[in-house]
């Protein structure tokens, strides 16, 4: 007894500390999508005005994080970018969690021939290099952000559809469906009332560590000149821009680059927060 | 008399697989239920009783033999036949706690097949709570959730959602096995009893020969996938005829 009651309390203090991270981390990725609606109302000057007798100042009261080569502000600029780069990539992330749910579900639970198709198929996109299949997918459809998140999204769907169908397969055996089954459920209510809220969860958590890496891999392709195109304000294609000048006038970079990491950061740990949240032994008794 | 509500004619199970030599399961086993009556199949750990449990319920595909359910063959059933199944033939599972979805409430779990068969939300939760009651569960524990309750009171209202539909046949398959032994006792009790009021066919497979021998009216042992014994609970304790049962009696009693 005396050691179960301490090990219990650290159990729900674990569990609050996990909801407390959850909602601040959701707090502050809420706080960023919001900023990104609203971003237009939220520039202190106009991201696209050019005044080139102000090109090139460092940080000051007025220009926060400065001015690029143009005299544009870089603080409306970044909070103007966060639209495409932050709206671009839930949508990117959206996208292929739901391909690849579908496609490894339906591999998992039908199994067989086509799971062996489809499973070979996302084999054979799993084994290139990432980045550079984006890039060739990407320059075959030309540039822009749609084509960019198109292309990183022909990439990216495999991974969940190697999860979907793993959690599928493991899912489909647990007497709990047997159950179902024997409740004289059709397939389709089976699936969709037991097997996917069982299987959403690590779904749910790489897609929201993966925000992070899609953010950089759209701000990569941009950064290239594959994904947003000036003067669009695009956090990628803003560092592009400024590369030559980063000895010089270093905070044209990090602007667009602290926006990235702060981004990335508060997805990845809203990420954690919501895997923690999620593990069922967490929840309370 | 009615004929059998269960009939099982060589039913042989070979689970095969690439780069393995073949198991046969269960190898030509013949043997019937009457409407009403309790037949036990015992045997140890990978004797193909549960085996017959799963081609009996359509969860597994029999290699060969037939099926009768009711009279109308079921070997091969699959879609809405076998849904339309389910009516008639229902199981309790091994792990009571396990064999609800973590993400639904038993409440859920037990009034599922009711809401199939067509009946209203209020009407499940009503028959839900009444079902939990017989089966000795408060009305609350439609609200929990199976972690949330022990492996008793889940196979309780495992029991419960079995019965819910009124079959005619019910396969217990270890029902008892992940329990307490004095919870056991308690499980015995209420399938005893739902029994005699249901006028409910059981087929009772289990490990443990004295939990069959009072609960059973007929008793098969099984070895190695094969029938090897059959008759009454006592004749089978007090005068096994194979070798392997009276190992299995000696083990226990």
């Amino acid at each position: 007894m005396t050691t179960a009651a301490p090990a219990a309390c650290r159990q729900e203090n674990r569990a609050d500390g996990g909801r407390a991270r959850l909602w601040a981390f959701g707090a502050l990725a809420v706080l960023l999508v919001l900023g990104a609606a609203f971003s237009e109302s939220l520039c202190p000057f106009d991201p696209y005005a050019q005044n080139l007798s102000a090109a090139l100042q460092p940080p000051s009261p007025e220009h926060f994080f400065g001015t690029d080569r143009y005299g544009r502000d870089l603080l409306s600029r970044v909070i103007a970018g966060s639209r495409a780069s932050i709206f671009g990539t839930i949508l990117l992330v959206t996208l292929i969690a739901a391909l690849g749910t579908v496609v490894g579900v339906f591999a998992g639970w039908t199994g067989g021939r086509l799971d062996a198709v489809l499973m070979r198929l996302s084999d054979m996109f799993l084994a290139f290099p990432g980045l550079v299949f984006a890039l060739a997918v990407a320059g075959v459809l030309g540039g822009g952000l749609h084509n960019a998140i198109l292309a990183l999204a022909a990439i990216s769907w495999p991974k969940y559809a190697r999860i979907a169908r793993s959690q599928t397969l493991a899912v489909r055996e647990s007497a709990f469906m047997k159950a179902a089954r024997l409740s004289g459920s059709p397939e389709g209510k089976i699936i969709r009332k037991h097997l996917l809220p069982n299987i959403a969860g690590p779904i749910l958590v790489t897609a929201m560590l993966d925000i992070g890496t899609m953010m950089m891999e759209l701000a990569g392709l941009s950064f290239l000149g594959l994904g947003a195109k000036p003067p669009a304000a695009e956090w990628g294609s803003m560092m592009s821009e400024s590369r030559g000048l980063m000895t010089t006038v270093p905070w044209s970079v990090y602007a667009p680059g602290l926006a990235i990491f702060v981004s990335v950061m508060v997805f990845n740990l809203l990420g954690d927060a919501v895997r923690d949240a999620l593990d069922p032994k967490m929840r309370e008794r | 008399m009615d004929g059998p509500i269960l009939s099982v004619r060589n039913l042989t199970k070979i689970f095969s697989r690439r780069g393995q030599p073949d198991v046969t399961a269960v190898n030509d086993a013949t043997f019937e239920v009457r409407p009403g009556e309790c037949l036990g199949i015992i045997g140890e750990s990978g004797s193909g009783k549960s085996t017959v449990a799963h081609m009996i319920t359509r969860l597994l595909e029999p290699t060969a033999g037939q099926i009768f359910l009711d009279g109308e063959e079921i070997t091969r059933l699959r879609g809405a036949g076998r849904r339309r199944l389910y009516q008639k033939v229902q199981m309790v599972f091994q792990t009571p706690v396990e064999s609800f979805d973590p993400r639904r409430t038993l409440g859920d779990g037990v009034g599922e097949s009711l809401e199939n068969a067509g009946m209203s939300a209020a009407a499940v939760r009503e028959e839900v709570a009444r079902l939990l009651a017989v089966c000795g569960l408060p009305a609350e524990f439609a609200d929990r959730y199976p972690h949330q309750a022990s492996g008793g009171e889940c196979q309780r209202a495992a029991i419960a959602r079995a019965i819910a539909i009124r079959p005619a046949l019910l396969v217990c398959d270890e029902a008892t096995s992940a329990l307490d032994v004095t919870i056991q006792r308690d499980v015995i009790g209420l399938l005893a009893r739902l029994r005699r009021e249901l006028a409910m066919a059981c087929l009772f497979i289990c490990h443990d020969i004295a939990l069959v021998q009072d609960f059973c009216d007929r008793v098969l042992v099984m070895h190695r996938g094969r029938i090897v014994e059959r008759g009454t609970p006592d004749e089978v304790i007090r005068s096994p005829r194979e070798e392997y049962t009276k190992m299995l009696i000696d083990s226990v009693l």
